[in-house]
């Protein structure tokens, strides 16, 4: 695990990126050239062959019914032109995945923030205020990185099962708690990303220098103002790093989703396109596009913010 | 230091504390004690849930001991191919131009949810060869087609011309067609962990190598291997509690069947299908025991740095 802080600076990630400082590019003479050839055939072919898989999904979702079932996806790819928009319409209208879409914002959304700012209340204070007990407490936390989430599952549904409050509450769309609501799952959510969001930001906040708080205590700063004006602002790549993580998680959650939500109208798309796997195992005009449109998110985020889920990963590299 | 009142840390700790005792030490405390009373948690049992994991009375409902075979399959397995796939793709991709690419293109699948995944790999693993990949590509080098996921023969049987044999323990066929797909999904994490441990090596140390007469493969061996095996071991232990906690994959791929049950699945199986409550919980005992060398091995490290920092 990399508990140092430097590993979050710009310059690591930026070597982590980067093309490496070890091999210098030197200049290619034809010689060099040649003698490169196998390497680069063996790493193109990895690359080919790692990519082969996603493209296969890809192409075959813009594909007409009829064709996937009967010629495989890279026939398409010798006669292009025959490209369809059908089947996601198909999955948006009448499948649900439209409004499961909305459901997995519903469900991410929420969790990402709670566990942002539960998490650095958190590690400011594990970070740097002394109490009794503080390294202790902090090593317990970090243990429950390891506890495999079902085992949590039947416990927590007994609870949720003598907490059902059934009063209407529109906005968040059926009930206030319980297995058809979204605060439980939010709640739920933000608990399980909380033993590791707790242990990166801890080590991001005690690496920040400690002059910067001590003038800070010593004009009189409140730990809110500390916390607020200094802490946040500085953090702001660990924290970035962290919500890309936190999101991305939750957004791929099948197991919580599942067991958690009863109510069908609530369902994310993992969840749905479980179903849809169950009842439609080879209709495969449909799960393409389903699960295409449950991928976008993550890969758009994955694209434009490359950097800061590079980050979390170095950071972060204890969790299972 | 500014002096605090006593409760003011707690004040800032309070809801981080909450939400942990409610939803992991709370049902980790709760699932022990289950575990030593029956079916539905209404009479102490003693051990005879543990009993029930190492005499596998009923292997038709729930085969204990082919779930754990499993998953040390998976453990071995996977932790090894996906380190040594991710150190020669993190080696081979920092000599070339067009580094950042290659490790985005391997880097891929993490982002992506084990739904998706589950989805992309039934298209691949398709047993009509005019639409599954793989089985095109097995049908056209002369082999025969076969269920990736469903075949639970040894998988010798696809080398050889003996026909279709049974699988010795855990080595069936489509037990290799799942950590096949985790291995796909998980490289890019090795590699991204490793190429940051080897952008460490210093160009002197490399270069004095080879003006010394060193060639490449000695370099790798003598001078990179001991150099990065620290990440070596923080990458292995991540992949380690991964395998020791897999569900997802396999229960979106096979659901368990065919005898690709892990001991996650069994739990969940146990507790939720079967039923059975205690023997879930016990197996869940059993899961979190074997995690817990493997956290305090982390933590030591953890604390090691926190003394040195």
């Amino acid at each position: 695990m990399a508990t140092d802080p430097r590993v979050l600076s710009p310059e690591s990630v930026e070597e982590a990126l980067g093309p490496a400082r070890a091999e210098p590019a030197r200049a290619e003479t034809p010689a060099g050239f040649i003698a490169k050839i196998p390497l680069h055939l063996a790493l193109i072919g990895l690359v080919v062959l790692w990519s082969i898989p996603t493209v296969a999904l890809l192409v075959s979702s813009f594909r007409d019914p009829t064709a996937i079932a009967s010629s495989g996806w890279w026939t398409a790819l010798t006669e292009p032109g025959n490209f369809t928009l059908d089947n996601y319409r198909d999955v948006l209208d009448r499948r649900g995945m439209g409004d499961a879409f909305i459901n997995s914002l519903v469900i991410t959304v929420p969790s990402t923030l709670l566990v942002i700012l539960v998490a650095a209340f958190a590690a400011y204070a594990f970070a740097w205020m002394d109490f009794p007990g503080r390294n202790a407490l902090f090593l317990v936390v970090v243990a429950m990185l390891v506890v495999p989430l079902q085992i949590t599952l039947i416990p927590v549904l007994r609870l949720y099962a003598n907490m059902e409050v059934d009063w209407e509450v529109p906005l968040i769309g059926g009930r206030l708690f319980g297995t058809a609501s979204f605060p439980a799952i939010w709640l739920a959510h933000a608990a399980y990303g909380l033993p590791f969001a707790v242990f990166l930001l801890r080590n991001f906040f005690g690496g920040l220098p400690r002059d910067l708080f001590e003038s800070a205590y010593l004009d009189g700063a409140s730990d809110l103002t500390v916390f607020t004006r200094i802490v946040l602002p500085l953090s702001a790549p660990a924290i970035a790093a962290l919500a890309i993580f936190q999101f991305l998680w939750t957004w791929n959650d099948l197991l919580v989703a599942l067991v958690f939500l009863a109510d069908p109208e609530m369902y994310p798309m993992t969840v749905r396109i479980s179903n849809l796997v169950s009842s439609f195992g080879t209709n495969y005009q449909v799960l393409t596009a389903a699960a295409f449109i449950s991928m976008a998110v993550p890969l758009a985020i994955f694209f434009a913010l490359q950097r800061y889920f590079v980050q979390g990963i170095l950071a972060g590299s204890i969790k299972g | 230091m500014i002096g605090r009142r006593w409760w003011v840390p707690w004040l800032w700790l309070s809801p981080a504390l909450a939400l942990i005792a409610v939803y992991l030490v709370y049902p980790t405390i709760d699932t022990v004690r289950r575990s030593f009373m029956d079916a539905n948690s209404s009479e102490w049992v003693g051990f005879d849930n543990y009993r029930f994991i190492i005499e596998n009375p009923r292997p038709l409902v729930a085969d204990t001991h082919q779930a754990l075979l499993n998953n040390a399959l998976w453990l071995v397995l996977f932790t090894v191919a996906t380190v040594a796939l991710g150190l020669v793709i993190a080696v081979l991709a920092g000599r070339v131009r067009y580094e950042s690419f290659a490790k985005s293109a391997i880097f891929i699948p993490m982002a992506i949810s084990f739904v998706a995944a589950g989805v992309i790999w039934r298209f691949m693993y398709e047993f009509n060869p005019d639409i599954g990949t793989i089985n095109r590509v097995v049908t056209e080098l002369g082999g025969e087609r076969t269920a990736w996921l469903q075949n639970n023969q040894s998988p010798q049987s696809w080398f050889t011309d003996l026909g279709p044999q049974d699988a010795w323990g855990p080595f069936q066929l489509n037990n290799f067609s799942l950590i096949t797909v985790a291995v796909w999904m998980w490289t890019g994490f090795a590699v991204v962990v490793l190429s940051a441990g080897l952008k460490g090596i210093s160009t002197e140390v490399l270069e004095a190598a080879r003006v010394d007469g060193a060639n490449e493969w000695q370099i790798f061996w003598r001078i990179i291997i001991p150099i990065v095996s620290p990440t070596i071991a923080v990458v292995a232990t991540t992949l380690v509690i991964l395998t020791l906690k897999n569900f997802d994959l396999v229960w979106v791929m096979t659901g368990g069947r065919f005898g690709t049950d892990v001991v996650a699945t069994q739990f969940y199986r146990q507790a939720f299908v079967v039923g059975d409550r205690g023997v879930g919980a016990a197996i869940a005992v059993v899961l979190l025991l074997m995690v817990v060398p493997i956290m305090l091995i982390s933590l030591r490290r953890f604390q090691f740095q926190e003394e040195t920092r």
